[in-house]
């Protein structure tokens, strides 16, 4: 149960641009059944960082180890396979798709794609598709129950608040080892968004393994769900500790407010 | 448990009335299409046709689960299949109605394979008639070898086509959307330019290609089956067409139905999203491309064979553009509007003949008319359903 080694680590990841060094030597870790808040003005790298785990981006220079082992420059396919998943900072679902197809894009690595499975033998993939009906349901009644009832609609017809937890539900169904959110929160209300947080920790409850990076500017949202907080600005990690450390710390508040000594209290 | 068998009782009556009532209108409708000799009754039919299809789109979108129109889309092959093996019959001794039918049913399995290289994995295939001409060449050459059965023929012409779709594929792999399309385009130039030049292939003169004969069937000459029936020498092209057409819409409509449908959706649709997913966008690019190529070579094959002659200008880029032309006025991803948009385009020209000249200014001032009004095509594609109509 107590395994000391973190799930995921970052040993001076780097990535640069042309001119602009997008992350600078970013080192961190995140332990099992953690939630980390990463925060950071706008431009500060919390994104980048997420391409580079993810494998949209190979780094530059440094490591990224999965339970030890490296998969940063892997493709991101491979790093999906090694149990990595993530949402999408502007919601890349296919609207014209219903949601249980997109849920099953995100269910790729279990699905069998034999042409033989899929084209002649219908009555293994009806089994196979009946199972992944209900493994879809019941992940998707979690978050809400009108969207399990609704799966075979277009996501089309949803709300943004539905899209955010149908891009989450994607990320979920292949049971990553880590999951990495970008910004769920934006272009929802604050009740929207205390929804969409209720369900995050009631999934983790279920998931006592899963590691959750969070991206996000609502200080009360990463207050409320973080277990550690990690802050960027220009590309650097500038404090690492809990919300009540990382938000008392002058640099984190230089980072914010912009000013050299303001707010000195 | 009464309700329930009484709703089976009335979605199985409204079954069999909507099986039917679309064989018969497909009948009736293709029999005036092949008939009618008055082109103003021609153009008549076939606005018609077009407007119906919208119309039924339409009722099918607003009320997918009327008792009705579940009947209807899920007789509608079935419907589809007995109304052509009628026409079929019907016209077992009419050379011209049945080369028109074997024609439009190549077309449709030509356009087929085009619909799941860009419909599905979003992969534009301009050289859609040089793959044709591969099927066609390939049986020009191997129909004289006398010992070579002609299905192994048409199957190697599908082969032939997948294998030299396959040196296409770096360029188009390492390029996005419009700029494989363009690497597509220079293929299709290049050869016809090929065939003109190459002597072997009969230079710009083209080559015979000798008639089909299946199971000791010469498919050459009229069949004398009684005194009182004669069978045209185009009506075992027909049958074999029918079974092509009907196979690949069959395989088509399974891809869609599977993951492996999904995903190719996935590809076109997002790359990023998919990669991040684990798909191997690669993979089901080549996938895509190379069986819609063995599609079309497989229709070139027989194609070539009933046609008999074929020369570089029948494969040019115009001949692709048509082809795109297809899937685009039926609907892309939709293989209904395949069946739609190859009736249109091949119809046309043969039964307008006074048009003739005008008929790629026609085409084009439909495509562009008919995008204004429906960008999405005549039958826009609709949501998966796994197992068809009724399933959840």
């Amino acid at each position: 149960m107590t395994n000391e080694a973190p799930l995921f680590e970052s040993r001076g990841l780097s990535k640069r641009f042309g001119g602009l060094q997008a992350l600078a030597d970013v080192s961190f870790s995140v332990r099992r059944g953690e939630i980390l808040g990463l925060i950071g003005p706008n431009g500060s790298g919390k994104t980048t960082l997420f391409n580079v785990v993810t494998g949209i981006y190979r780094p530059d220079g440094g490591a990224a180890l999965l339970d030890g082992r490296e998969i940063g420059g892997l493709r991101a396919q491979a790093i999906y396979r090694a149990g990595v998943t993530r949402t999408f900072q502007r919601c890349r679902l296919s609207t014209e798709l219903s949601i249980f197809d997109e849920l099953m894009i995100g269910a790729h690595k279990d699905l069998d794609l034999g042409f033989m499975a899929n084209i002649l033998h219908r009555k293994a993939f009806r089994a196979a598709f009946e199972e992944k009906r209900e493994q879809a349901r019941s992940l998707l009644a979690i978050f809400s129950a009108e969207l399990a009832q609704r799966m075979f609609e277009p996501i089309a017809r949803f709300p943004m608040i539905d899209r955010r937890r149908i891009e989450i539900c994607r990320a979920l169904i292949s049971r990553p080892r880590l999951l990495l959110l970008d910004e769920p929160s934006a272009g929802m209300t604050h009740d929207e968004t205390r929804q969409l947080m209720d369900d995050i920790l009631e999934t983790r409850r279920g998931n006592p393994e899963l590691a959750v990076v969070i991206i996000e500017h609502e200080m009360p949202v990463i207050e409320r769900v973080s277990d550690r907080c990690v802050v960027f600005n220009y590309g650097r990690k500038i404090a690492e500790g809990s919300y009540r450390e990382v938000a008392s710390d002058p640099q984190v508040q230089e980072a914010y407010l912009g000013t050299r000594h303001g707010a000195a209290a | 448990m009464s309700v329930t068998t009484r709703n089976g009782m009335r979605d199985r009556m409204f079954a069999a009335f909507a099986l039917v009532a679309t064989t018969l209108l497909c009948f009736a409708f293709g029999r005036a299409l092949l008939t009618v000799n008055d082109e103003r009754i021609v153009v008549a039919l076939l606005v018609t046709l077009a407007a119906g299809i919208v119309l039924a789109e339409r009722r099918v979108t607003r009320a997918p689960d009327s008792a009705l129109v579940r009947g209807a889309v899920s007789t509608a092959p079935a419907a589809v299949l007995l109304a052509i093996v009628a026409l079929i019959l019907v016209f077992h001794a009419n050379h011209f109605a049945l080369l028109l039918i074997c024609t439009l049913l190549i077309y449709v399995t030509v356009a087929l394979g085009l619909h799941l290289q860009f419909g599905y994995a979003g992969v534009l295939n301009f050289a859609g008639a040089a793959f044709f001409g591969i099927g066609c060449y390939t049986a020009a050459v191997l129909t004289q070898l006398a010992w070579l059965p002609h299905p192994v023929v048409m199957v190697l012409g599908g082969v032939f086509a997948a294998l030299i779709g396959l040196a296409l594929l770096p360029p188009v792999l390492r390029t996005r959307g419009h700029y494989a399309s363009v690497v597509t385009i220079a293929f299709g130039v290049l050869f016809t330019t090929f065939l003109e030049i190459n002597e072997t292939f009969g230079g710009a003169q083209g080559m015979h290609v000798a008639g089909l004969s299946l199971f000791g069937f010469d498919m050459t000459r009229n069949i004398r089956l009684s005194p009182g029936v004669t069978l045209s020498f185009y009506f075992g092209y027909a049958v074999v067409a029918l079974l092509l057409a009907v196979g690949a819409f069959a395989l088509v409509t399974r891809i869609e139905r599977s993951w492996i449908g999904l995903t190719l959706d996935a590809v076109r649709l997002d790359e990023t999203r998919s990669a991040c997913f684990g798909i191997d966008l690669a993979r089901w690019k080549i996938f895509a491309f190379c069986l819609g190529n063995f599609i079309i070579g497989v229709a070139g094959a027989l194609f070539g064979m009933l046609m008999s002659f074929i020369a570089p200008p029948n494969f040019s880029f115009s001949a692709s553009l048509m082809l795109v032309a297809i899937i685009i006025l039926g609907g892309i991803g939709n293989r209904w509007g395949v069946l739609l948009g190859a009736t249109l385009i091949v119809l046309v020209p043969e039964r307008l003949q006074t048009i003739q000249e005008y008929r790629v200014l026609l085409f084009a001032a439909l495509i562009v008319g008919l995008l204004l009004i429906r960008p999405n095509g005549l039958a826009p594609r609709r949501m998966r359903r796994y197992f068809g109509e009724g399933s959840a």
